[in-house]
């Protein structure tokens, strides 16, 4: 994906939503890519954490909410305890998760889960993804 | 409350009618103030004000659930709760009924199912989207500890779920207060019958009841009584024997024992 | 010496197997475990949105019961739930502003304040038993067997409730080594499971858990000791779909530390609800004669 950089794509109100919702300040990223070296869960994710970090701290909202990562993100806060800048990166995951679930809509439908899956899950697994993954 | 002294024939149903001398006070339906005597029960002060129910209105008696009201206290930020039919009216009460609450109430077959906890995760998986904030509890009627019967489903404990929420009566404000969207009353009714049906053990002399109605004891009372004339069996019925009121359980016996 | 204990809802069903392992353990070492009276499910995952405190009204409210019931510690088990309830405890000490509206949001409740402290299991064993005790309890070392510490993620992380500091596992280690095991150090220890994606997607989709058990089988360790029934999950119960699709090489048991721990004090394998973990991990011990005194 190119990243468009201009006033048609970059949202400055985005960006102080973002910090505010996560108590972060993405400009402090100074796009080390050590989050992404830590997280677990690239293999999965359309884009790494710090490009994710990239198009945040330019307000690019168009782009954040159609990539993937901060619903693979697995909260593990690998890259928040080794970002040498001490942004806690899982915060604004969370932030990005939250604001598309504030509108209400669910990235898993517990309705939706067979019954055979929900009684194999561990009750923490189940909770945990609800709270990340449910509006 | 009720006039229990008059024969059946002449009750006065739910018909309010001002009792001598008492004071009015006033209360707000949706919003309207309504000047009504201070001795009524919710629902009673409602049908003086004029309302007539045709739902959310059942036994009035406090256990059928159906008349379910939130009300505030003039100038107070607190919500309260209770049954139409049960709570005393107070001034500046502002009170709206909320007799029906959608809630998801899963199909099962129960002679179907395992006596275990996940069966009861799989029907109501969104017991899982509990925050624990106790709405549900404070917005009980009857008391119940919602949430704790809520988290002892999750624990999968559903002898503990089927104690705790034993009081419940459907009346579904648990589910109109829950963040979590759960239908709280549902997820417990389910673990009730589980509970009886496979947890439980049963009682030996309900089993033998049952044996006996299916042998056929109990027909042939039935069938006099089904054959008999409307007057007979008016008179049959006002003649019958009756347990009195409060007798300590054990200590009366019908003086007629072979219907026993 | 009596503790406060909160188990966490996957305790009582799924993961008996790490409480009752645990508790059986505590009383041979002369503990008593009462469990807190009255309480919820802790969440699971600690809310990480700078406005919701709604999410720290459950972990709260546990530590509320535990203040309640005259408890000053509450040790738990879980390393979610551990992380959960530590956090939210450190909330209640550290943002008085935030605090004060969650207990006046909670008005059925008393107020709260941080009060109780929030210990994890293994701490609790270092500082009130200690290694050296812990060892001369044991009747059936694991002499034989090469363990790995899975400390995951949320044992350690965020660093300030994090048992010990981010790529260290003595703990774990400490205890091991005291049961008798060879511990084996390995590049995964702190990688994340999968933990709660486990929902959004196939299991065999988790690479996240293959990698943890590639590095662990590569590294020489026989049995991985986790303390998290949803590590547990992701890397045992899904261990034969993993292997089946190629994911991983080879298998690599996966136990509850507290198992290990039951069985070198020599308790009977019963309390270690053997049955809930994957066949293969009792055929491991039974191989290594673990199963000895049992």
């Amino acid at each position: 994906m190119t990243l468009k950089m201009n006033a048609g794509t970059q949202s400055l109100e985005s960006i102080q939503k973002l910090n505010e919702l996560s108590g972060e300040n993405v400009k402090l990223c100074m796009q080390c890519a050590t989050c992404s070296g830590m997280c677990p869960m690239t293999a999965e994710m359309d884009y790494g954490p710090r490009r994710v970090m990239h198009m945040a701290q330019f307000g690019l909202k168009k782009q954040l909410a159609e990539i993937n990562t901060y619903w693979k993100c697995a909260s593990c806060h690998a890259c928040t305890v080794k970002c040498p800048r001490g942004i806690d990166i899982a915060k604004v995951m969370e932030a990005l998760r939250q604001q598309s679930l504030r509108t209400g809509q669910n990235k898993v439908e517990p309705s939706q889960m067979s019954a055979e899956t929900i009684a194999d899950l561990p009750q923490i697994a189940m909770v945990a993804g609800f709270r990340k993954l449910t509006s | 409350m009720c006039d229990t002294t008059k024969t059946p024939k002449v009750a006065t149903g739910d018909r309010a009618i001002l009792p001598e001398g008492a004071r009015t006070i006033p209360i707000f339906v949706m919003g309207k103030k309504y000047e009504v005597p201070e001795t009524l029960t919710i629902m009673k002060a409602m049908e003086f004000a004029g309302f007539r129910f045709l739902r959310g209105a059942g036994c009035r008696g406090g256990i059928c659930g159906a008349c379910p009201t939130v009300y505030r206290m003039a100038g107070d930020y607190k919500l309260h709760f209770g049954l139409a039919c049960q709570t005393v009216v107070e001034a500046n009460m502002y009170l709206a009924q909320i007799p029906f609450f959608p809630a998801n109430r899963a199909s099962f077959k129960l002679e179907e199912m395992e006596g275990v906890a996940e069966t009861i995760h799989a029907l109501y998986p969104e017991l899982f989207r509990c925050v624990a904030c106790n709405l549900c509890t404070k917005a009980c009627p009857m008391d119940v500890d919602v949430l704790g019967y809520v988290s002892a489903m999750k624990q999968g404990n559903i002898e503990k779920a089927a104690r705790i929420s034993f009081d419940c009566i459907q009346c579904g404000l648990c589910a109109s207060r829950c963040m979590g969207e759960i239908p709280q009353y549902h997820a417990a009714q389910l673990a009730r019958r589980i509970f009886a049906r496979y947890i439980q053990p049963q009682a030996e002399h309900l089993k033998n009841r049952v044996m006996e109605i299916e042998g056929g004891k109990y027909d042939p009372m039935l069938d006099e009584l089904s054959g008999m004339k409307k007057e007979d069996l008016e008179a049959r019925y006002v003649a019958r024997e009756r347990e009195p009121d409060l007798a300590a359980a054990g200590t009366w016996q019908p003086k007629d024992t072979s219907h026993l | 010496m009596k503790i406060s204990y909160y188990p966490g809802c996957t305790l009582k069903t799924k993961a008996k197997n790490l409480d009752r392992a645990a508790i059986a353990s505590l009383e041979a070492l002369g503990v008593e475990v009462e469990e807190i009276d009255r309480w919820n499910c802790c969440g699971a995952v600690y809310s990480l949105t700078a406005d919701d405190l709604i999410h720290m009204v459950g972990p709260v409210r546990n530590l509320i019961r535990a203040k309640e019931q005259g408890a000053d510690k509450l040790v738990t088990l879980c390393s979610m739930c551990y992380n959960t309830l530590a956090r939210a405890n450190q909330l209640m000490r550290e943002d008085t502003v935030k605090r004060d509206t969650i207990n006046r949001f909670m008005d059925d409740e008393i107020d709260y304040a941080g009060e109780v402290e929030v210990v994890h299991y293994l701490s609790f064993l270092e500082q009130e038993i200690g290694w050296e005790k812990l060892k001369e309890a044991v009747k059936a070392p694991l002499s034989d067997l090469k363990v790995g510490t899975y400390y995951g993620c949320t044992l350690q992380r965020p660093a300030d409730v994090g048992i010990e500091p981010f790529g260290s596992y003595l703990l774990m280690t400490g205890m091991l080594e005291a049961l008798g095991a060879t511990v084996v150090p390995f590049a995964a220890a702190d990688k994340c499971c999968g933990s709660y994606q486990v929902l959004g997607a196939e299991p065999v989709e988790n690479s996240a858990a293959a990698a943890v058990i590639n590095i662990a089988g590569g590294a020489g360790i026989e049995a991985l000791a986790t303390s998290c029934p949803l590590c547990e999950y992701n890397l045992g119960k899904q261990q034969k779909q993993l292997l089946a699709k190629e994911k991983i090489g080879a298998p690599v048991p996966t136990y509850y530390f507290t198992q290990l721990l039951a069985l070198a004090l020599g308790l009977e394998a019963e309390v270690c609800h053997f049955e809930l973990n994957d066949a293969a991990s009792l055929e491991l011990l039974k191989s290594k004669n673990c199963l000895a005194a049992a």
